[in-house]
């Protein structure tokens, strides 16, 4: 059993701090904070009028503890809920970004001139909460793919996100959307019109960077009617002491015939050996699939303290089809509660659901998931399957499937597995000569390859290496 | 070879083996026949190094080297290979992946540069060929849904892909109906060279007659009671195990 142990020992390789200026709200949150928010970020009266009616309504209602999960409840007055880097002229290239920043990317092995060089990936960073860079944002112009900083899109092209933000997780869904629609500073928007196929992944990669500060991420990505767009988003956060609040909203809208794929690494700290600090990640992620439509979820989960989060999709029109592919992976004293919504309300939808969980050292890792099929949703179809992987005793993998059926055509499979690495597959390995974190690392990949296989090329790659970090000294 | 001296090893508190002696030589196959329970598998998992054994006395000499305090993958490297009896599966890892991994792991324990992709292919398609594999074995999950006769050939394929300096074919003969027993025979008999050598763990005589040994060793009870050439497997065979009982007791 020594061998397994050795496993959970290794600290988190991505913990590191990168020294930027910036300008911060005092802690706090009330109406005025909100306003120095949004007038930070130049909005429009209506954006303010839209943030006070969230926060009003996120006054009246409480922190869910549904969750099987078990946290200090964070003191959001003692947050601060804005800091940006210092506003710099814009950047023509790599060498007027902060280097610093450029720094950072280094190390994380993803640096902009890589990204742009190797990949053809237009990466929008955003480090705390605004977007420092946006690349190939011309490129795609031409297109007329829009991919900004939602600040950005908020001023420039107020229609579209005053017709879609709300709309497929309204102001009101639940306690942490609320606060994210008060208060987000930032985020990505993007736009692909009818019949574009976007040629490149769009890809950005956030930072939480700034001591004390929540992230309120916001996401609104529109596919028009018949158009494609393959969207990346991956995460890798500073070592820190407290806890930092995280609590994104993402909005997907799928039009007639559109098809959107969204893929993300998640990779921040976790806390520390004995559970202390890590980020907590409350997360509303939510798409809606019009006629034909089709979204897809993939997520790599490796990191966070306490992970609330549960991608899902609305299958509006007939024929659409929504897709969840999830690997999350708990380790020391990470607590995951994660999972998806498949919503039927179209006839002829179909929905899949493959759920990877592994659990390490003296983790908790959940899968929770909704398929609720409505009245109207004639023939529609689900099939779900949630398997668990533990190492070793101490940890604890749970499943919570709820099905609401109220169509007699309707056809759900759920197929459930739990299993453990052995002692014998451990030693199948070692004798062929492969040593014991390889093993691991061989067996957790087979055991995750049917999510892997559906994230981009390159992404796999870094999600695979973020598997063997992420189980490194985890088997006791 | 192989020199195991006065060899004791139990698990959780119950002596298993009882003072084994052994030497193999290069070029040299040896057979090791017993009834149920009377060590066999033991010797084979203590031979590889699995770490649920207790070593309370002896010594187990590779290549010239104590091996006793090296692990299970230390002991692959230097070119110790066990076909397992029960293969285990490895859902989502495919056969080529598997191997490719066990065999750079191998070269990179001996200092080696991971092996050419080319050069990987090459020889695996030609080795599958020797075992009358078919070419979709490598894109499978390695073990899963394989039968009992393949798992058992993919074993000796992964053997031959390895070329250990000694081989110990823990009950390779076990679950192979008799044309899967000639292939997975001739196949080791390809292998066999002046300059490795292998230990063929059995029950039944029927896999002797296809992979000849030198050496015929009757353990019993944890302790070698009785060792000869060939011909003693065919004596087993004919007289039962309750012979050495009885022998034994007399």
């Amino acid at each position: 059993m020594d061998i397994l142990k050795e496993v959970t020992n290794s600290d988190y390789k991505y913990g590191f701090y990168t020294k930027i200026d910036s300008d911060k709200a005092p802690k706090g949150l009330n109406e005025d904070i909100i306003r120095f928010i949004s007038a930070k970020k130049e909005e429009p009266e209506w954006m303010l009028e839209w943030r006070l009616d969230a926060f009003r309504q996120w006054q009246k209602m409480a922190e869910p503890n549904w969750a099987h999960v078990k946290y200090t409840k964070p003191n959001y007055q003692d947050i601060s809920y804005y800091s940006a880097p210092k506003k710099k002229k814009t950047l023509d290239s790599l060498d007027e970004v902060d280097p610093e920043l450029l720094k950072t990317f280094e190390k994380l092995g993803i640096s902009l001139d890589e990204q742009k060089r190797l990949s053809g990936v237009a990466v929008d960073v955003v480090v705390d909460s605004v977007s420092v860079k946006t690349t190939f944002r011309e490129k795609l112009a031409e297109m007329g793919i829009i991919f900004c900083a939602i600040s950005d899109a908020i001023k420039e092209y107020p229609e579209l996100v005053k017709k879609y933000i709300g709309t497929v997780v309204p102001k009101s869904d639940n306690f942490f959307a609320a606060l994210n629609s008060a208060v987000f500073t930032d985020g990505s928007f993007c736009y692909i019109p009818k019949g574009v196929k976007c040629p490149m992944e769009l890809s950005t990669y956030f930072r939480i960077n700034e001591a004390g500060t929540g992230q309120f991420e916001r996401t609104l990505l529109i596919a028009d009617e018949g158009s494609y767009v393959s969207y990346l988003e991956g995460c890798t956060a500073p070592m820190r002491d407290e806890n930092q609040l995280h609590a994104a909203v993402v909005e997907l809208v799928a039009l007639d015939d559109a098809e959107i794929k969204y893929s993300t690494v998640q990779n921040w700290y976790p806390g520390d050996k004995e559970g202390k600090g890590g980020v907590f990640n409350f997360v509303t992620k939510r798409g809606i699939c019009e006629r034909n439509a089709k979204i897809s979820w993939t997520q790599v989960e490796t990191g966070s303290a306490v992970t609330w989060k549960y991608p899902s999709c609305i299958l509006k029109g007939d024929n659409s089809i929504g897709e969840f592919y999830s690997v999350a992976v708990t380790n020391n004293y990470q607590q995951a509660d994660t999972g998806t919504k498949m919503i039927h309300l179209g006839r002829n939808t179909k929905s899949t659901i493959i759920s990877k969980g592994i659990c390490a050292g003296n983790s908790e890792g959940s899968y929770r998931g909704l398929v609720k099929i409505g009245p109207r949703a004639q023939n529609a179809r689900n099939f779900s399957e949630c398997d668990s992987l533990l190492m070793g005793n101490a940890c604890g993998s749970h499943t919570f499937p709820y099905i609401e059926i109220k169509n007699k055509t309707a056809k759900v499979e759920h197929e459930a597995t739990t299993s453990k690495i052995g002692e014998d597959q451990l030693f199948y390995c070692n004798q062929r000569g492969i040593p014991t974190e390889e093993a691991i690392a061989l067996i957790v990949n087979g055991y995750c390859k049917d999510v892997l296989n559906q994230l981009p090329m390159e992404f796999a790659v870094e999600a695979q290496k973020l598997l063997e970090v992420s189980l490194e000294g985890s088997v006791g | 070879m192989l020199k195991i001296k006065n060899l004791h090893a139990s698990i959780d508190g119950t002596e298993i083996l009882k003072g084994i002696d052994l030497e193999v030589k290069p070029g040299e196959v040896h057979a090791i026949m017993g009834p149920n329970g009377s060590g066999k598998s033991t010797l084979s998992s203590v031979i590889a190094g699995r770490e649920d054994y207790e070593i309370t006395q002896g010594s187990i000499e590779f290549v010239g080297e104590d091996i006793m305090d090296l692990s299970p993958e230390e002991r692959a490297h230097m070119g110790l290979f066990l076909s397992f009896q029960y293969p285990v599966e490895i859902p989502g890892v495919s056969v080529t992946n598997f191997l490719k991994t066990a065999i750079n792991e191998s070269r990179k324990g001996r200092g080696l540069e991971p092996m050419p992709a080319k050069d990987m292919l090459k020889a695996m398609r030609e080795k599958m060929a020797l075992l009358e594999m078919d070419k979709s074995f490598m894109s499978r999950s390695i073990n899963e849904g394989f039968s009992g006769g393949e798992k058992k050939r993919n074993e000796i394929f992964q053997m031959a892909m390895l070329e250990p300096k000694l081989a110990i074919l823990d009950e390779t003969d076990s679950g192979l109906d008799i044309d899967a027993l000639r292939i997975v025979a001739s196949g080791v008999n390809k292998l066999r060279k002046k300059d490795n050598a292998i230990v063929v763990i059995t029950h039944y005589q029927r896999l002797l007659d296809h992979i000849v040994p030198d050496k015929v060793h009757v353990l019993f009870n944890g302790k070698i009671v009785k060792s000869g050439d060939k011909s003693l497997a065919l004596e087993l065979e004919s007289k039962g195990y309750d012979w050495i009982k009885e022998e034994l007791t007399a």
